[in-house]
C-alpha cells in the first residue's frame, strides 16, 4: 500500500527533477509568466551572465501592471512605464518568448489570462514574479509568486531550487449563504487565521462550500491565499475544473492519433488527495454562519462582516494587536463602533486579479442593472482581461455598467496598486473587489476596504457599505 | 550572490506588525528598470508627513539612526507583494541583516538572494533588541551567520535557525543558478519524461 498523500505532495513528488544530499529539491516548473514590472532586471541578469531562457515555449508574458486602462489607441503618456513595457517587447523579441502586448486581443492580468487561454493545467507547477500566481492553484497547480533573482532563475533553468513547505488544509463546513461568495470565505478565513496563519504552508481548500465554487470562485479564493501568507493555495481538480478547460486554446485536445485530452483528464484525476493523507495543520471555517464582509482596516485581517461594527483596539486580544488597530484606525479616520453600514464611500473600483474575471462582472451587473450610481461617487469597472472585455460587451453589461454611471474600462491591474494612472487622492474611501487594504497601496493617503462585486457595485449605488441580501434587483 | 559572513552594525528600531511590502518600497517606483537606486525611496511614504515634508519622528530620519545597518522589527515582516525592488531598497539603503520574530516567505527569500540575512528570533528576545536599540545611543549588535548568532556588549546573546544551505551560499556567496546548471543532465532527464500532453506555448494540439 504506498503511503496516503495529498495533492501537494502528489505535485511536489511529480516535479522533483533531482535533490543532491545537503541542498532543497530542484523542482521543474511547467509555466512560467512573465510581466513588466518583475522581469527587467532578471533579463539583464541573463545577458550579464551570457545565460539563455531553457524554455521559451513554457514562458508566456503580458503587460498588465502600468499599463494605461484608458483608451489604447493612444501612447502611454507615462514615460517611465511605456519604457518598462518596451523593456518587456525586447527582452520577449531577444529570446524568443511569446508576449501578449497591450494592443493584443489576449492581453489582461497576467493571473486572469493563463486560466482563459487554458495555459494554467491541473498537476502543473507555475511560477511568476508576483504574489497572487496563487490564483492558479484552483486548478490543482502548484502555483507561487517569486523574486526576480527567481524569474532569472527560472528563465535559465525552468526549476528552483525549493525547500518543502507545510501542508494545511482549510475545511470550510456547510455551504455559503445566498449573497456570500468566494470573497467573502477568502476574507472570512483570513480574519480567522490571521495574515501570517499560513505562512511556510501550502494550503489545499476543502469541504462543501469550496467544491460548489464555480472555477471562478476558486480562483477568487486561492488568489487571496497569500495574503494569509500561504505559499501556495490549491484546490483538487475535478469535473468543474475539467468543464471550464476543454476546448480553451492551450488544453490538450484529442486528435485522431492521440486522445491527448483524455489522457490527461485520466492522469488530472489521481491528483486529488488520498482520504488518508495527513497535513501538518487543519483548519476549520463555518462557511454557513459567514456574511459578506468589510474590511475596516489596512490589513485584509482586519474584517467585520457588513452588519457589524468597527472595533474597539482597547479589546485587541494582544497588545501588538491593539497597536496595529489603533494605527489602522488612524490612517483610515474611522472611530471604534461606527456601524458599517454607515461608513461613506466616494470611490468604487471594480477589477483585479481577484474579482475582474466574467462571473465577477455579472454579479455586479445584477446588482447595478437599473440604478444609478450615487451623485457622490466616482466608480470604474477594469475588466481582468481584453476576452473579460468582450464577453461582457457581447452580454450587455458594459450598457449597464455605463448607464448607471461607471467608467467602463481596458483590462489591467489598474487600481488595485496604482501603478498607473488609476489611483485614490489622499483621504479618498473606496469599496474596492482587489485583495490588499495595505496604507497607500490605491495611492497615497488612500483608503481602501475589500469587499465583494456585488457589494462594491451596491456601495457606488447606495454611496456607502450596504447589505445586498437585502438588495432590492430590477 | 553577495557573500555574508558576520556584521556589526547600528541597530534601528521599527516597532510594528505586518510592515508589507508596500510600505517598504511604494508602487511609483517600481518602473525603474535597473536593480540599484532604491535606497532613497525606501520606506517612501512613512518618511514624509502628509505635506512632503520629511516627518522627523519616523526612526530612519532621527539622526540617532542615521548609519543603520540592521534593522529590528515587528512579525510578519515583508508581508504582501513578491517585489524584490523591498530588499534591494534595503540593501542600498544599507541595511545587512533583518531580525523579526518572523517573515513572509517570500521576502525572506528575497532577502537571501541579495546578501541580507534575516534573522528569526522569538518574539520576547526581538522586544529586548528594540528596548535596547531606543535606549542605548549608539546601540549596535554583530549578526554572525557562521556560528548563528545575534551579540552586543550587553550580555545580549541569542541564536537564531538558519537552514545549512542558505547559509553556506551566503556564506561563500554562490551563485545558485550556476548551482542549478551543474544538474543539467537530471533537468534534460527530467523534460523527457514529462508526458507529451503537457501544455507548450507552441502546442501542437492547437485547433
Amino acid at each position: 500500500m504506498p503511503h496516503p498523500r495529498t495533492l501537494f505532495e502528489k505535485l511536489w513528488d511529480d516535479h522533483v527533477v533531482c535533490e543532491p544530499a545537503g541542498t532543497p529539491a530542484l523542482l521543474y516548473i511547467d509555466l512560467h509568466l512573465v510581466h513588466e514590472v518583475t522581469s527587467p532586471q532578471a533579463f539583464d541578469g541573463l545577458r550579464a551572465a551570457g545565460r539563455g531562457v531553457r524554455r521559451p515555449d513554457l514562458t508566456v508574458a503580458t503587460a498588465d501592471h502600468n499599463v494605461p486602462t484608458t483608451d489604447r489607441s493612444l501612447p502611454i503618456s507615462d514615460a517611465i512605464a511605456a519604457k518598462q513595457i518596451e523593456a518587456l517587447r525586447r527582452n520577449c523579441r531577444e529570446f524568443g518568448i511569446k508576449f501578449y502586448d497591450i494592443h493584443s486581443a489576449e492581453q489582461g492580468i497576467v493571473h486572469v489570462i493563463g486560466p482563459e487561454l487554458g495555459l494554467t493545467q491541473p498537476g502543473m507547477t507555475i511560477v511568476c514574479g508576483d504574489s497572487h500566481t496563487s490564483t492558479h492553484g484552483a486548478f490543482g497547480a502548484l502555483a507561487f509568486g517569486i523574486g526576480t533573482s527567481e524569474v532569472e532563475h527560472v528563465l535559465a533553468t525552468q526549476c528552483l531550487q525549493q525547500m518543502r513547505p507545510r501542508t494545511m488544509q482549510i475545511r470550510a463546513r456547510g455551504s455559503l449563504p445566498a449573497g456570500v461568495g468566494a470573497k467573502d470565505l477568502a476574507l472570512g478565513i483570513i480574519g480567522q487565521i490571521g495574515t501570517d496563519g499560513a505562512t511556510g504552508h501550502v494550503i489545499e481548500y476543502a469541504g462543501e462550500a469550496v467544491q460548489t465554487l464555480s472555477m471562478e470562485g476558486r480562483m477568487t479564493l486561492c488568489n487571496m491565499s497569500i495574503e494569509a501568507g500561504a505559499r501556495a493555495g490549491m484546490i483538487a481538480p475535478d469535473d468543474v475544473t475539467f468543464a471550464y478547460l476543454k476546448g480553451r486554446r492551450f488544453a490538450p485536445h484529442n486528435t485522431d492519433d492521440h486522445a491527448a485530452w483524455d489522457e490527461a483528464v485520466a492522469y488530472w484525476r489521481t491528483l486529488a488527495g488520498d482520504r488518508e493523507a495527513k497535513f501538518d495543520q487543519v483548519v476549520e471555517i463555518d462557511a454557513g454562519a459567514l456574511a459578506p464582509s468589510v474590511t475596516w482596516g489596512t490589513s485584509p485581517g482586519q474584517v467585520v462582516p457588513v452588519t457589524g461594527h468597527v472595533p474597539d483596539p482597547a479589546k485587541a486580544a494582544t497588545e501588538a494587536d491593539r497597536r496595529a488597530a489603533e494605527q489602522a484606525l488612524k490612517y483610515m479616520n474611522l472611530a471604534p463602533g461606527t456601524r458599517v453600514e454607515d461608513i461613506s464611500i466616494s470611490r468604487v473600483f471594480i477589477g483585479s486579479c481577484t474579482n475582474a474575471r466574467i462571473e465577477d462582472l455579472q454579479a455586479a451587473a445584477r446588482i447595478v442593472k437599473g440604478y444609478k450610481i450615487n451623485q457622490t461617487v466616482h466608480a470604474m469597472v477594469v475588466p481582468g482581461s481584453q476576452a473579460v472585455k468582450r464577453q461582457a460587451e457581447a452580454e450587455g453589461l458594459d450598457r449597464i455598467f455605463r448607464d448607471a454611471g461607471f467608467e467602463w474600462r481596458e483590462a489591467g491591474c489598474s487600481m488595485c496598486l496604482g501603478m498607473n494612472p488609476d489611483i485614490l487622492q489622499p483621504g479618498e474611501r473606496c469599496a474596492s473587489t482587489s485583495n490588499r487594504n495595505f496604507e497607500g497601496r490605491q495611492g497615497r493617503g488612500g483608503r481602501t476596504h475589500l469587499v465583494s462585486p456585488m457589494m462594491a457595485a451596491a456601495a457606488a449605488i447606495a454611496g456607502h457599505f450596504i447589505d445586498i441580501r437585502d438588495w432590492d434587483y430590477r | 550572490m553577495k557573500a555574508f559572513r558576520t556584521h556589526t552594525g547600528l541597530v534601528a528600531p521599527l516597532d510594528q506588525s505586518n510592515i508589507d511590502t508596500d510600505q517598504i518600497i511604494p508602487k511609483q517606483f517600481l518602473k525603474r528598470i535597473e536593480r540599484t537606486g532604491f535606497g532613497e525611496f525606501l520606506f517612501y511614504d512613512w518618511r514624509r508627513g502628509a505635506d512632503d515634508k520629511p516627518d522627523r519622528d519616523f526612526v530612519l530620519n532621527q539622526p540617532r539612526y542615521k548609519r543603520a545597518s540592521v534593522l529590528v522589527t515587528g512579525r510578519n515582516f515583508g508581508c504582501g507583494s513578491s517585489r524584490e525592488h523591498a530588499p534591494w531598497a534595503l540593501a542600498d539603503y544599507g541595511f545587512c541583516a533583518i531580525i523579526a520574530a518572523s517573515f513572509a516567505d517570500i521576502f525572506a527569500n528575497n532577502c537571501i538572494k541579495n546578501g541580507i540575512v534575516p534573522v528569526v528570533l522569538p518574539e520576547a528576545e526581538v522586544q529586548e533588541l528594540i528596548k535596547r536599540a531606543k535606549e542605548l545611543p549608539g546601540y549596535s549588535v554583530t549578526v554572525d551567520l557562521e556560528s548563528r548568532t545575534v551579540k552586543d556588549d550587553g550580555g545580549f546573546s541569542a541564536s537564531f535557525p538558519f537552514d545549512d544551505f542558505h547559509r553556506y551560499c551566503l556564506l561563500e556567496g554562490l551563485d545558485d543558478i550556476a548551482l542549478s546548471l551543474q544538474q543539467e543532465a537530471a533537468i534534460t532527464a527530467y523534460e523527457s519524461r514529462r508526458p507529451q500532453w503537457r501544455m507548450t506555448h507552441q502546442a501542437s494540439f492547437q485547433k
